[in-house]
């Protein structure tokens, strides 16, 4: 098994409309395919696309409530193995945030967080391009993220466009219209088929000291263009909560926040549908976290019914420890099932240290999806209680929000930002002095809104305000014989603007790596040596880092650093996570890469079989009480070798190996398989050693074919120690059965 | 400077919203969120930005660079009021050059002309 699924379905025929090429899914995807005539290229379509909810769906062995129509090609989750390799999508939209730095590391990135199951690709944008007052041109370098430009926005949507063909689902494309340049960003959204935006000018005055007049009267024209191009507007409010003290005592705030950015999209023509609250569940374990973040979660719900909703999950409280985090992420989960989420975001379990590397924005992916699936029908069997503590709780917070909105009416919205009445810690009416305060007159952009001249105008479409436009034309790009959003060929693509910090520049460095077939670990860029080692010292903390440190540099590994530290007890040990640099490459074509076992098909093994029956002795051998590995492997029911038609003997747990081989001479078997589950000090090893040596000793090598199993055994080991063959973990009945049947033809 | 601190007073502050039902109370929500925002909605409606402007031109089939370029001059003019798009048309029919509006905003985008521009539109000229 692959570990992938693959459906052939037949290719639709829009799939070819990017006019380019397809991904091959053995292929790494080319780069420089994605660049080549860019200047050329169109999205497929503009607006956002949700899944297609299918309810009560057949899969596999199951019928599923809250799932949409299935990927085309994907990779499941692990245990998807054992249900015949099913990979059901849940039906909300799942968001993974990508933040490379570069761009076209991004796009790898993205494309194998769609196999896992994500269709929105949220691209984080570098730090401080809020403040920069125009757009950005080129592929230059980010921090923390991308900067957002019109050829690494386009690049991006074509890699989607790909994508989305290679997987079968539309895909979702996202960034942000915020900071100083929020209308252009809009237009060139817009314009480059983006399908989704954060949009909320609170977060500008509040977190990125952005001019409040700037800020709301930018807010009006970019938000008239997004709600044009069918953007989906998720908004900033959950940043109080990521910011505040005490997370969880901005609760009627938050309801302020969203009220407020959404009356306002309504007022300049968005609708509804394409409104999405940002919701985070404020608080995190060891907080009794359901207890204030469900009722919570329902009061938001009650109010703002009939919009969207975008589940976030809680980063206030994640630290180093991924597993953590991923518990807590599964408790934001349960919580979306028991309410709902038409966009569920996910957090990488290690934001808590870092940007989030490639493989974690795929484990929390896979976090969502697991357990979505894992609460699939949930609300058929369980109901949220009508009485007891929710009901009074979510009305005291609502009357909390209604205070509070009461108050900001009297003084006027800039005034109360003035006073700091945002972000503070108090539990409102409560208030502690310490909320974010904004001068109205000051901040970035101060004093460049002016107001419009009677004789103001603006011969484009989708343009918010007053316009004098001359009167009796069809619209209003008629003057200049259409606008950009309704002739697209008038768009005009700015390539590079910086000969050295471009993407050009910086592949060409990587791809001669990648051409000689160099390989590295990476955890973001392509080939940037990564890796981390995980090592548990038995020492107190700072012994245990320190000694950390030292092994990952005898180890010849460059710029270690310790990542994470997890104290098991203050005196008897730490674990400690490593971060480090690779100084050497491997090369490909250099490994030795045993050939893949070849599997028989059922058919020709059980062909084989009716010809030649066969006669095997199993046991699990030594002081091992666990007999799981071994029935898997030969019952019937589990797909063992018995339903191929060996006669098995099974002599049980904690049998003697020369009984073992006793048993198969007397029952003149074909051959013996031995298993060891639990195994340590090497007990796996020595044991098919001695087998093979009690074998030789009795004359009776020669009869029998030799199969040692187990969680630790490889084929190698086996081999080494004197058997014909060794399966580990993840073996299947067929696998063993093709072994024997092509192992006998060769005696 | 701190802001304000007040220990809460709650059960005094709401008292008139206790004979609401809870869907006079939705209501009320929304209705505050609305009041809070309707100056800052006509507000935006009768003014504009540097970033509005550029978004104008951009729209208009100018680059980012050229954008950037005519907005910052018609700022330094205090001729943004006009609206950016606007004032290339304008100079583009001055101008008379007939090569069509796209031309005529990449000469402003220069510095080119805009004290013609400026008199034209009954400005007095930097």
């Amino acid at each position: 098994m692959s570990g992938t699924s693959q459906k052939d379905a037949g290719r639709p025929e829009e799939e070819l409309s990017t006019g380019y090429h397809r991904l091959d899914p053995g292929q790494k995807m080319d780069i420089g395919q994605i660049l080549r005539d860019l200047e050329h290229y169109r999205p497929r379509r503009t607006g956002w696309t949700w899944r297609k909810r299918v309810p009560h769906q057949k899969t596999g062995p199951f019928e599923y409530r809250d799932t949409s129509v299935p990927l085309k090609r994907s990779v499941p989750l692990p245990a998807s193995k054992y249900f015949g390799g099913i990979d059901p999508q849940p039906d909300c939209v799942i968001t993974t945030e990508i933040a490379s730095g570069r761009f076209e590391d991004d796009i790898r990135r993205m494309r194998m967080a769609a196999w896992h199951g994500a269709d929105h690709m949220m691209v984080i944008r570098t730090a401080g391009q809020s403040h920069i007052d125009s757009l950005l041109e080129g592929t230059p370098e980010g921090v923390g993220g991308v900067p957002i430009t019109r050829k690494q926005l386009r690049a991006t949507r074509k890699a989607l466009d790909l994508i989305e063909d290679e997987v079968g689902r539309p895909i979702n494309l996202h960034s942000y219209v915020s900071g100083v340049a929020g209308p252009e960003m809009a237009v060139l959204f817009a314009e480059e088929g983006v399908n989704g935006a954060h949009q909320d000018p609170q977060y500008n005055v509040l977190y990125r000291n952005v001019n409040m007049v700037r800020s709301f009267v930018d807010a009006a024209a970019a938000k008239k263009i997004m709600a044009h191009a069918g953007m989906l507007q998720i908004d900033g409010a959950h940043n109080a909560s990521a910011t505040a003290r005490e997370a969880w005592r901005v609760m009627p705030e938050l309801l302020v926040q969203h009220a407020l950015n959404t009356a306002y999209s309504r007022m300049v023509g968005m609708s509804a549908s394409m409104i999405a609250l940002s919701s985070v569940p404020p608080t995190a374990p060891p907080a009794p976290a359901m207890y204030s973040d469900l009722p919570y979660a329902v009061t938001v719900r009650w109010l703002f019914s009939g919009f969207k909703f975008r589940a976030q999950q809680n980063t206030r409280y994640i630290e180093s420890d991924t597993r953590e985090a991923t518990v807590t992420h599964a408790l934001n989960l349960v919580l979306s099932a028991l309410t709902s989420a038409d966009v569920q975001s996910t957090i990488t379990p290690d934001e808590g240290r870092n940007v989030p590397w490639h493989y974690n924005n795929l484990a929390a992916v896979d976090t969502a999806k697991q357990t979505l699936l894992g609460l699939d029908g949930i609300k058929d069997m369980v109901a949220l209680r009508q009485d007891g503590p929710l009901p009074t709780m979510i009305r005291e917070l609502a009357e909390r929000a209604v205070l509070f909105l009461e108050e900001v009416k009297e003084k006027g919205y800039f005034q109360a930002v003035a006073e700091g009445m945002f972000v503070d810690s108090g539990l409102y009416p409560e208030r502690n002095g310490d909320g974010i305060r904004r001068d109205p007159e000051g901040g970035v952009g101060a004093g460049s809104v002016v107001e419009r001249d009677r004789d103001y105008m603006a011969p484009v479409c989708h343009h918010f305000g007053y316009n004098n436009l001359p009167e009796g034309l069809s619209r209003p790009c008629q003057l200049i014989g259409g606008c950009t959003l309704c002739s697209p060929e008038k768009i005009v693509f700015v390539a590079e603007l910086d000969p050295e910090d471009n993407v050009e520049h910086r592949y060409a460095a990587v791809e001669k790596e990648l051409n000689r077939g160099l390989v590295r670990p990476e955890i973001q860029w392509a080939n940037d040596g990564h890796l981390t080692l995980t090592m548990f010292i038995a020492q107190p903390e700072r012994v245990a880092e320190y000694a950390a440190l030292e092994i990952a540099r005898k180890l010849g590994l460059e710029e270690p650093e310790v990542i994470h530290r997890g104290i098991a007890h203050p005196a008897e040990g730490t674990l400690v996570e490593v971060k480090a640099r690779v100084p050497f490459s491997v090369a490909k074509d250099a490994l030795k890469i045993p050939e893949k076992p070849q599997v028989l098909s059922e058919d020709e093994i059980r062909e084989d079989l009716r010809r030649h029956p066969m006669k095997v002795v199993c046991a699990t051998v030594g002081e091992d009480e666990h007999s799981v590995g071994m029935r898997e492997i030969i019952d019937i029911k589990h797909g063992g070798i018995e339903g191929f038609g060996i006669k098995a003997s099974y002599l049980g747990t904690s049998v003697p190996i020369d009984k073992v081989v006793d048993a198969a001479i007397e029952e003149d078997a074909d051959a013996i398989l031995i298993s060891t589950i639990i195994s340590h000090a090497d007990i796996h090893r020595k044991n098919m050693e001695r087998l093979a040596k009690i074998c030789q000793e009795k004359g009776v090598r020669d009869r029998f074919i030799l199969v040692g199993g187990g969680t630790q055994v490889t084929n190698d080991l086996a081999v080494q120690a004197g058997l014909d063959a060794g399966f580990g973990r993840g073996t299947k009945g067929i696998h063993v059965a093709s072994f024997l049947v092509k192992k006998r033809r060769d005696l | 400077m701190t802001g304000m601190q007040r220990p809460s007073d709650l059960e005094t502050r709401r008292q008139h919203l206790q004979f609401l039902t809870d869907e006079q109370l939705k209501q009320r929500f929304w209705r505050l969120a609305e009041e809070i925002v309707r100056p800052l909605y006509d507000m935006a409606y009768t003014h504009t930005s540097p970033s509005i402007e550029r978004s104008v031109l951009l729209r208009m089939g100018f680059s980012s660079l050229e954008a950037a370029a005519v907005v910052s001059a018609a700022e330094k003019r205090h001729l943004l009021g006009k609206g950016a798009g606007h004032l290339v048309l304008k100079y583009a029919e001055l101008s008379g050059r007939g090569t069509g509006y796209l031309e005529a905003g990449r000469s402003l985008a220069r510095g080119e002309d805009w004290d013609v521009l400026k008199a034209a539109l009954g400005g007095e000229g930097t």
